[in-house]
């Protein structure tokens, strides 16, 4: 059943990515538990506008959990305590009434600050640009039913390719690392028969392109795995070591 | 001035090869030197920039959200069409074409629409290429599912997001030539004007979200693929973010704009439960296949659905549509779902929704069969509602979830400004007054992929194009224009927050031109918004500066646009004396609540044109002819 709840929020302001940044509490009173976390702020943000004060910027699109555009740490969690959640898709039935939040940021090398909860994770693109794609130009496709593709492979392909590239994985990890992130793409079209052609130069070329980003190592914290909202399970970084290794031995001999 | 819709001559089915072949082509070697424009990064935008740089122009691709892999085609759960007749069941490009044209309520344009059925095959073809992840069978082969109106399964789906893994696809082949440089992309930037000179489309004006910077592009032609108006409601389906600022400033700048008021009310949605809601969520109407909708038969019976027993349960779909049961078109599903909470019958809270019931397909197919197929969107429902529809029916309600009307455009899909072209939601061409379900994937991907890039190489290579840089003075006007604009937002500083403004305007959009409409209403409508407007520029209050990242002044001016831009709906609605598909006038039914077309009338499509601030719009009329098909009444029962 619907209740109202009172909290109070810490959250992360900072004008602009040279700026300063600190904490500002504010109270929001009269919650309803049915609302999204988003919709929270949105409450909190019309009080501040009509306060003559800055409304604290973030980033939303669908607000239901599909476009990878939201994302803030919620009390020390990436998209807040609930598992497999975009912070859209987080209600407020799971905070309690004189809860403090604490809401802040991805913070990550990778990721330069913009304004407030907004960041910049246009890294996350650049690397699908190295090679996160099949080299399939408009036009010269075969009949879509031309090759089989086991039903068990297509399941395991799809589940890689379910990732939103929210980048919960990178502020999530100690290291700040993108693994899951690129392991979730080389396995998506390394498990397809259409991807197979450019698996090696694929794998090889975008963990280059990460590691010259300045994301972080991974070093099997498993951190990624447990924020993920759409839980992308961290096989698939064991399937991309063993596709970058491949590759090694491939390129090694040609 | 005649709208020639330059459809080609000859029998329908080979209007599109001869055509192509027609067109006039650019040299290999010259595609390089012209720049194309392309505005949006959905379906549409995203497989047109591809496709575009593929062929050696230089793009400019421009979106609003953070990345061009944020587009809210991502969000399209249920599938996508195509003529392939994989099952066996009698599906040909003509049944498509068929059923789309009905199921348009005879408003859409013959020759459009069977294209659109021809080129849907290679739409798959090209998918599975870039390894978009379709379901398949155990034997490897892909799968299909029946949907929303169809009586073959001729869906292609991924899970519950086939959206956002045909977006992904495009999304990859617009990396890989962002990455080898064909496509310069310019994320969170917004149109905010038109750049025309000597009448044809040269450019537009943007402005960087980030920095607050108001820049200008200029090129040889402009792709216009922005999506939908269905946020002139507030509370829709559609993201936060999507708007119709930049088809409305093309229409101001001469675009005319083509039946505004067919809008799509989608039967599925999780019902609104709150003053504070920011946006609505749709449970993809795949959900119909196996869920059965009910409401109880005593008007205000407030027990628990577990409840009420099996004889006191109407399940008024398949009672009243005995061929089709759960399945007819949205518009009727959605109607009737008001009808019934109308009569007192609506249950929940609010008694704005009906039920939704799996436990027929559970007892029949078992918990794990329907997780398979529904995992996902039932995870969603919980989340959201905090109900288990494995265990309790799911509660639905319609809401605003597509806008079949758009910018009007030709065969090529040029508007009536020479060089803008217009594709996927924003443009008005192949729905009619009713889009199927599983059409708006269809027809995005074929504008983008398959029909933009040789009718833009038709029309680079058969105009005169002067060079024009950005020094040019229609590009200095317009950049002077938005900023006035944007000092103007920032200096009213009033009373009421640009939220406020938006929901007001949203609930006179649903309670007056929604799914049902009448002449009075939508003439109070009218005026409600001309006052509404009036209090915008006088008490809204817009925090500044312009010069950073500030999300409220981007909000103030789509809601300033949708001021306008509701208007014209109202216009449109009370011109279409009849009702057809998503747009339905209480004054025109059958005896069985049906919409009842004025087929002598009203056979066209109508494109407004701007003619100035607070003056009327001008009626254009494109007559629709049916040669192929003959005009029915749509009957599903």
């Amino acid at each position: 059943m619907t209740k109202h709840i009172s909290i109070n929020l810490k959250v992360w302001r900072q004008n602009g990515p040279g700026a300063p940044g600190r904490f500002e509490i504010y109270r929001a009173e009269q919650i309803s538990t049915d609302m999204s976390f988003l919709e929270m702020l949105d409450v909190v943000n019309e009080q501040l506008t009509l306060s003559d004060k800055d409304p604290i910027a973030f980033d939303h699109d669908c607000r239901e959990g599909i476009c990878g555009m939201c994302g803030s740490v919620v009390n020390g969690r990436a998209h807040g305590p609930e598992l497999g959640t975009t912070l859209c898709q987080l209600h407020m039935r799971h905070f309690t009434d004189g809860d403090t939040i604490v809401v802040e940021p991805w913070r990550a090398r990778a990721f330069k600050p913009i304004k407030d909860l907004v960041v910049d994770r246009g890294a996350l693109d650049l690397i699908i640009q190295a090679g996160g794609y099949i080299s399939a130009n408009t036009g010269g496709a075969q009949d879509a039913n031309a090759i089989l593709i086991p039903q068990e492979k297509a399941d395991l392909a799809m589940d890689a390719a379910a990732c939103i590239g929210c980048g919960a994985c990178v502020a999530a990890c100690p290291n700040a690392s993108a693994m899951l992130f690129v392991s979730a793409k080389v396995s998506h079209l390394a498990l397809l028969p259409q991807g197979r052609p450019e698996a090696a130069r694929r794998a090889l070329a975008m963990v280059a392109k990460m590691d010259s980003l300045c994301f972080g190592n991974c070093s099997n914290e498993r951190e990624c795995e447990a924020e993920c909202p759409k839980e992308i399970s961290i096989v698939n970084i064991a399937r991309l070591n063993r596709e970058y290794l491949k590759a090694g031995f491939i390129a090694s001999t040609t | 001035m005649p709208l020639d819709a330059q459809i080609p001559g000859g029998p329908l089915a080979e209007k599109w090869d001869q055509h192509r072949f027609n067109l006039k082509l650019v040299n290999p070697a010259n595609k390089r030197k012209f720049t194309i424009i392309v505005v949006g990064t959905g379906l549409a935008g995203g497989s047109a920039a591809a496709s575009l740089a593929e062929l050696g122009y230089h793009v400019k691709n421009f979106c609003i959200q953070d990345s061009p892999r944020r587009a809210h085609s991502i969000a399209a759960q249920g599938g996508i069409n195509a003529a392939k007749n994989y099952q066996n069941e009698g599906d040909s490009i003509w049944r498509l074409f068929y059923d789309t044209v009905k199921g348009g309520d005879f408003r859409a344009r013959e020759a459009n629409v069977y294209r659109l059925a021809q080129v849907s095959n290679n739409i798959i073809d090209q998918c599975v290429a870039q390894g978009v992840p379709f379901a398949r069978d155990y034997g490897g082969l892909l799968a299909n599912r029946s949907f929303g109106g169809a009586q073959v399964s001729r869906t292609f789906y991924a899970r519950g997001q086939t959206g956002q893994q045909l977006l992904l696809g495009a999304y990859s082949a617009l990396a890989r030539q962002i990455g080898a440089g064909q496509v310069e992309m310019f994320p969170r930037r917004e149109m905010l004007d038109l750049v025309l000179v000597n009448g044809q489309a040269r450019g537009i004006i943007t402005r960087d979200l980030v920095t607050g910077a108001v820049e200008s592009h200029a090129a040889h032609a402009v792709v216009v693929c922005t999506g939908g108006y269905g946020n002139v409601f507030f509370l829709s389906t559609n993201a936060m973010a999507s708007n119709v600022t930049a088809s409305y400033r093309a229409h101001k700048k001469g675009a005319f704009f083509a039946n505004p008021c067919f809008t799509q009310i989608h039967p599925t949605c999780i019902p609104v439960h709150g003053d504070y809601q920011s946006k609505l969520t749709l449970m993809s109407e795949s959900l119909r296949n196996d869920g059965r909708v009910w409401v109880p038969k005593q008007p205000g019976d407030k027990r628990p659905p577990n409840q009420i027993p099996e004889a006191e349960r109407d399940y008024y779909l398949e009672a009243k549509y005995p061929s089709f049961g759960n399945l007819v078109p949205r518009d009727v599903a959605s109607r009737n779902a008001k009808e019934q909470c109308d009569q007192g019958k609506g249950v929940g809270e609010t008694g704005y929704a009906v039920y939704l019931d799996f436990k027929d397909a559970i007892e029949r197919d078992g918990r794990d069969l329907i997780a398979k197929k529904y995992g996902n969107l039932f995870q969603m429902y919980e989340k959201i509602v905090a109900d288990d529809p494995y265990e309790t029916p799911m509660m639905i309600y319609p809401a605003v979830h597509y806008t079949m009307g758009g910018l009007w455009v030709d065969y090529n899909l040029m508007s009536t400004i020479p060089g803008l072209f217009v594709l996927g939601e924003a443009n008005f061409s192949d729905h009619g007054a009713n889009r199927l379900g599983a059409s708006a994937l269809m027809q995005g991907l074929a504008d983008g992929y398959f029909i933009i890039p040789y009718t833009i190489g038709g029309y680079l290579a058969g105009t005169q194009l002067a060079n024009v840089d950005t020094e040019h003075t229609a590009f200095k006007d317009a950049t002077r224009r938005i900023d006035t604009q944007v000092n103007q937002l920032l200096a009213v500083n009033g009373h009421r927050t640009v939220d406020d403004f938006h929901r007001t305007l949203g609930q006179i959009m649903w309670e007056y031109c929604g799914m049902a409409r009448t002449n009075e209403g939508l003439q109070k409508a009218q005026k409600m918004i001309q006052e509404l407007r009036a209090e915008f520029w006088e008490n809204v209050k817009v925090p500044g500066p312009s010069s950073n990242f500030n999300q409220s002044l981007e909000r103030a001016g789509r809601v300033a646009d949708f001021l306008e831009f509701g208007e014209l709906m109202l216009v449109d609605a009370l011109n279409r004396q009849e009702s057809c598909g998503g747009h339905f006038n209480e004054a025109f039914q059958t005896e069985e609540n049906e919409a009842l077309r004025d087929d002598e009338n009203f056979s066209y499509v109508a494109a407004w044109e701007f003619t100035g601030p607070d003056k009327d719009p001008v009626l254009h009329k494109e007559a629709l002819t049916f040669e192929n098909v003959k005009l029915a009444q749509r009957s599903y029962k």
